[in-house]
């Protein structure tokens, strides 16, 4: 059975309104041009291949149902309470095998030190073997050589499928060859020379490690990608018509409007911005925990609390795009191209939707994808703070909360925290490098 | 010539740009003698800022010298490693930029910025370095230099930056002065006062100054030899004298013929068809071929080049034209003066379309935590005018005259503040908001900057077609996409340029398209603000041509808002003086051009350089007031040279003199009862 959550809704909408957007662009020559220098910059390319993994990831986990539990007889159609995504289904072999606890990187033994009865009733202190981790091997001993079997089994995969895309690069970059279809290519390999080797070893060992709970982090780490581009990308849908609509009109109507919308920014922008989250964000929890009935699931639950999220950051973070455009309304509106509109008696409301928002567009999109990156890092500290999203939430805010115990433990757990920097600062560099460029292809004063 | 201090050789500079390498110089050949100011003109884009640049060594990133040699006193400057041309920038060779707001640093006194210069290059310290800023400042005539000395840019006004910009300049004593543009961004009688300083330095320090300019009137006034730059070349030199009694290239006779003056008004203009080569490209033979209306086929063939004119020893004349082997060009001849008197009388009966009367903007000014207004500034201070019919009026005036916002004000561009706009019988003042947005059709405005005046984001099809939509003009979309393609008609455009964006189009083509777009919505009167001072010489030609024959077409009425005086002679039928917010004279062109009464006005016109002969300069003083701390009495007395203590006293009423003619100054207000004389009235009757 489908299961229909409001941010799966709004991330589809969104990757619609993405496409349409692009389409649009190509038939619109002021658009049409920058976007091109935009993937001509070597950066750019690499980037968004990174990008458009995390993207994939994403769209994949926002697709959620409820699997059909095993017929009985005579018994109506049954669902799970439990939620899954598509991502969880090609994730399977990954989120059913929990340990015990924590467990390193490609290790076949626990962590930490159990009591284990021998076969033969003795009692021993030792580091028991896992579940589920190099279950398959016999001995021990022979653990480096299947990890180095399976590891050449994915490097040779992935090469063989880079190979392929080689063939394909050929073509297409006959097609456009002022694009840098090299970088693209150099940030393909290198993706798919760590997956490949990933995904022959997650079969048999925990890639990554295990957590406290002995979840594999490698799958957490998968399922954090959702949720750290919802926060991206909702919040600017939030923030975008508020900072849009406040910043022009301030800059355009001026007088009393202009007064009222800085007092309200500045007003704004003196409230501790985690304070203000925090308390909103405690609010929506106690509505929801008294409210049990209006959620279905856990997940549904969760994922209202996530949304409410988006909502308070994007009410909260729009001021500094509001300023950007108050600016930049107030000097258009002294342009001479304005004036001749209102010598033409042209309406206000016409004036700003054909003259000022189309000439301040290269500002919302360079604030969108500058915001990104700062969205996705506030997550993180929110949810390590507490005031994030909810703890049942995959997020790297909440593996970076659990695993900071750990640090202080001799010897150090790091992979939890090592992983979710490792991923959060692929997206976050990502998204700035892809950020600088479309900057530069925007902004009409870096041009050459 | 051997006392040549500069020398510059074959000068190649080329600039990396997208679609290629762009060669903005292209074997330039220079001598600058000790003492003389050589001028170098051109439009834009011919490449005259860049061989400045060059001989500097300042040249953008993009740029670079390609070839040739610059030679100080026998010295290869381009040959000097960097820290030794440092050494002879600002010592041996300075340079005076065009904008002075932007050439100073904020940051510093001026004093600092002069002592910096002394100190780098001399070997002055302490007290005299002080002493000789002091002199500098005193010697480009800053009054109370020791106090001038402490303040920052931003106390100064535009003329006394430039002085500045002199004095830094100046300060190491250089051998060479390369002043590019350096009047274009002031005011007539600041220009003059600055032209007048930098001669006088000139003929004092025995200093040599290469004049970079597109004004032919700085040239006559300044130069004594004269270099025309076109599309990255030198096409022309000559003695000043030879060059203004008849110039030899055909670009350099198209210059002077596209020049707007009194002698052709009631003819058009002649202008330079089509647009600079872009230099990219090779040439195959005279850059100017496209344009030029005597080429023949050997200018496509081969390249000229820059030759002596057979029978012509004295003049020292070079041109870098085929048909000068022939000898010299006849002398150009003068356009017939057959002006319409007739019509010009009989406009003067036509009914007087829009009427101002005692028209106000003012601008609060406000201060401290509550904005308490404590002030206002009088932009426009009791403006009264009327403007017939089909008829020109021009407003003249400095910047900051008020003159561009009482053209706005008089079609609620801005909300005037007092005073009555009476349009076709209608008070402006009592329509509703809905009344005044649905008759906004009959009153236009073309502005001054081609480049902001269109959305960069519209196609020219939906720029054209706003205004109709707005106000309904037209039955439905085809019917005004007929109107569309007939307005790029009258305004000489192609039709395929419907679909394109703005940023396509060049300066003029921008204009032109401006005008299509207020033309549109079949306007009466069309307010003109400074409509061609962006432009070049040719291409300005080319829109006074239109809006002049659009005038004689569809009998529109331009309100025309220039400093520019030639245009006014050539184009307007009557003229307003402006001064600090008020009509100071007014009268028909012949009257107040031919014959100005008041001393500003008198001033006004004096300052002006102009391509033929010299006029006496009334040298004016000091600079335009704040209109916010307007002086007493007359506004003008601070600075007038007939000033009396009675100026002082109360603004002077307007003295009329004759029929069409007033005048606010109190010299005429003895002659108020002379003025209704008949032999007066006979006098105006002819203008």
């Amino acid at each position: 059975m489908p299961v229909i959550l409001v941010t799966d809704v709004l991330v589809w909408l969104l990757a619609a309104a993405a496409t349409g957007y692009a389409f649009y662009c190509r038939r619109h020559p002021h658009l049409a041009v920058p976007w091109a220098r935009v993937f001509r910059s070597t950066a750019a390319m690499a980037s968004v291949v990174v990008l458009g993994v995390y993207v994939a990831l994403g769209l994949l986990d926002s697709l959620h149902f409820r699997p059909e539990l095993e017929k009985k007889d005579g018994e109506q159609k049954a669902y799970s309470s439990e939620v899954l995504s598509v991502l969880d289904l090609a994730l399977s072999h990954l989120r059913g095998r929990s340990e015990k606890t924590y467990s390193a990187p490609l290790a076949t033994r626990s962590f930490a030190k159990e009591q284990i009865e021998l076969p033969d009733g003795r009692q021993l202190r030792d580091f028991p073997r896992l579940r589920f981790g190099g279950a398959h091997l016999q001995d021990e001993g022979e653990w480096a050589g299947d990890v180095a079997k399976r590891m050449l089994t994915g490097i040779a995969v992935a090469a063989a499928l880079l190979f392929l895309i080689f063939l394909v690069m050929k073509i297409i970059r006959k097609r456009r060859p002022e694009i840098p279809w090299s970088a693209a290519y150099a940030a393909i390999a290198v993706l798919a020379l760590l997956a490949g080797p990933a995904a022959a070893l997650s079969s048999g060992y925990h890639v990554l490690g295990t957590d406290k709970v002995g979840q594999d982090i490698f799958y957490l780490a998968l399922k954090s990608v959702r949720t750290s581009l919802v926060i991206g990308t909702l919040t600017t849908l939030v923030l975008l018509p508020v900072g849009i609509a406040l910043g022009i009109a301030a800059g355009y109507f001026k007088g009393w409007i202009d007064d009222v919308i800085q007092y309200l920014y500045t007003t704004l922008n003196s409230i501790p911005g985690v304070l203000l989250i925090a308390a909103a964000v405690l609010m929506m929890q106690v509505y929801i925990d008294l409210h049990p009935e209006m959620f279905q699931t856990a997940v549904q639950r969760a994922d209202l609390r996530l949304l409410f999220l988006c909502i308070i950051l994007g009410l909260t973070s729009w001021t500094g795009l509001a300023r950007l455009l108050r600016g930049e309304a107030l000097k258009l509106s002294q342009l001479e191209y304005i004036q001749a509109a209102h010598a033409f008696g042209v309406r206000d409301t016409r004036i700003l939707a054909r003259h000022i928002l189309p000439n301040v567009s290269h500002i919302v999109i360079i604030a969108m994808v500058m915001d990104f990156s700062g969205l996705v890092l506030a997550e993180a500290v929110l949810s390590y703070v507490g005031v994030g999203v909810d703890p049942s939430t995959n997020s790297f805010g909440t593996m970076i909360n659990a695993a900071r115990m750990e640090m202080a433990r001799e010897p150090v757990v790091w992979w939890a925290l090592a992983t979710a920097f490792t991923f959060m600062f692929a997206l976050v560099l990502a998204a700035n490098l892809f950020a600088d460029a479309v900057r530069d292809g925007f902004d009409p004063r870096v041009r050459m | 010539m051997s006392n040549s201090i500069l020398e510059v050789v074959n000068l190649k500079t080329h600039l990396d740009t997208a679609t290629g390498e762009l060669r903005a110089v292209d074997g330039v050949d220079i001598k600058l003698r000790k003492g003389e100011c050589f001028a170098l003109v051109g439009e834009s884009g011919s490449g005259k800022s860049m061989t400045a640049l060059s001989l500097m060594r300042l040249l953008p990133e993009a740029g670079r010298i390609a070839d040739g040699r610059v030679l100080l006193d026998g010295q290869d400057l381009l040959a000097l490693p960097e820290a030794a041309m440092r050494a002879v920038r600002g010592r041996r060779v300075a340079m005076i930029f065009q904008e002075p707001s932007t050439a100073l640093n904020p940051v510093l006194t001026v004093g600092r910025q002069i002592t910096e210069v002394i100190e780098r290059h001399t070997a002055l310290t302490g007290e005299a370095v002080r002493a000789r800023a002091l002199a500098l400042l005193d010697a480009v005539g800053i009054p109370d230099a020791a106090r001038r000395c402490e303040e920052y840019p931003f106390q100064l006004s535009g003329g006394l930056k430039q002085r500045v910009m002199i004095a830094c300049a100046l300060a190491a004593e250089p051998e060479v002065l390369i002043a590019d543009e350096p009047t274009t961004a002031l005011d007539v009688t600041i220009q003059a006062q600055i032209l007048d300083l930098l001669a006088k330095l000139q003929a004092e320090r025995q200093m040599a100054i290469l004049l970079i300019t597109h004004d032919l009137g700085i040239v006559a006034r300044m130069a004594q030899r004269v270099a025309v730059m076109y599309a990255g070349e030198i096409v022309e030199i000559a003695d000043r004298d030879a060059f203004f009694a008849a110039p030899q290239h055909p670009y350099s006779q198209k210059l002077f013929d596209a020049l707007p003056t009194p002698e052709k008004r009631g003819t058009e203009l002649s202008v330079i068809p089509g647009q600079v080569p872009p230099l990219t490209g090779k040439f195959e033979g005279c850059r100017f071929v496209e344009r030029c209306e005597v080429a023949y086929l050997r200018c496509r063939h081969e390249v000229p080049q820059l030759i002596a004119i057979p029978g012509d020893a004295t003049a020292h004349r070079l041109v870098r034209c085929h048909l000068r082997e022939q000898g010299l060009a006849p002398p150009p001849q003068n356009v017939s003066t057959e002006v319409e008197e007739g019509t010009l009388v009989a406009v003067a009966s036509m009914p007087v379309i829009v009427e101002a009367e005692n028209l106000k903007v003012h601008f609060p000014i406000h201060k401290g935590l509550f904005k308490r207004t404590v002030g206002y500034v009088r932009a426009v201070d009791g403006v009264s005018l009327a403007i017939h019919a089909g008829r020109t009026l021009a407003l003249v005036g400095e910047s900051g005259c008020g003159k561009t916002t009482a053209g706005k004000a008089l079609l609620r561009l801005i909300a005037p503040t007092g005073g009555r706009v009476v349009f076709a019988g209608k008070d402006l003042s009592t329509l509703s908001r809905n009344a005044l947005r649905k008759g906004r059709g009959a009153m236009q405005i073309i502005f001054q900057d081609p480049y902001a005046s269109l959305n960069p984001r519209m196609r020219i099809a939906d720029i054209l077609s706003e205004g109709m939509r707005s106000l309904d003009v037209g039955r439905d979309d085809k019917d005004r996409m007929y109107r569309v393609a007939e307005l790029l008609e009258q305004v000489g455009l192609p039709l395929e340029a419907l679909a394109r964006y703005p940023h396509e189009f060049s300066g003029g083509q921008r204009q032109r398209i401006a005008i299509a777009r207020a033309l549109a919505v079949e306007p009466k009167l069309i307010v003109c603000d400074e409509p061609t001072s962006a432009l070049d010489v040719s291409v300005q030609a080319q829109i006074l041509n239109l809006l002049k024959s659009l005038q004689e077409r569809l009998g529109i009425a331009y309100l025309f808002i220039t400093h520019n005086i030639s245009i006014v002679e050539y184009l307007a039928h009557e003229v307003a003086v402006m001064y600090l917010g008020r009509i100071i004279e007014r009268g028909t062109t012949a009257e107040v051009l031919g014959d100005p009464k008041h001393p500003y006005t008198q001033a006004l016109l004096s300052a002006v350089p102009t391509v033929d002969g010299k006029r006496e300069i009334i040298r004016l003083g000091g600079e335009l007031p704040s209109p916010a701390h307007p002086p007493a009495g007359c506004h003008f007395h601070p600075r007038c040279p007939k000033a009396m203590p009675e100026c002082r006293e109360a603004y002077p009423e307007a003295v009329q003199l004759g029929r069409t003619r007033t005048v606010n100054c109190i010299l005429y207000r003895a002659s108020k009862a002379a003025s209704s004389t008949p032999g007066r009235r006979g006098r105006c009757g002819t203008g």
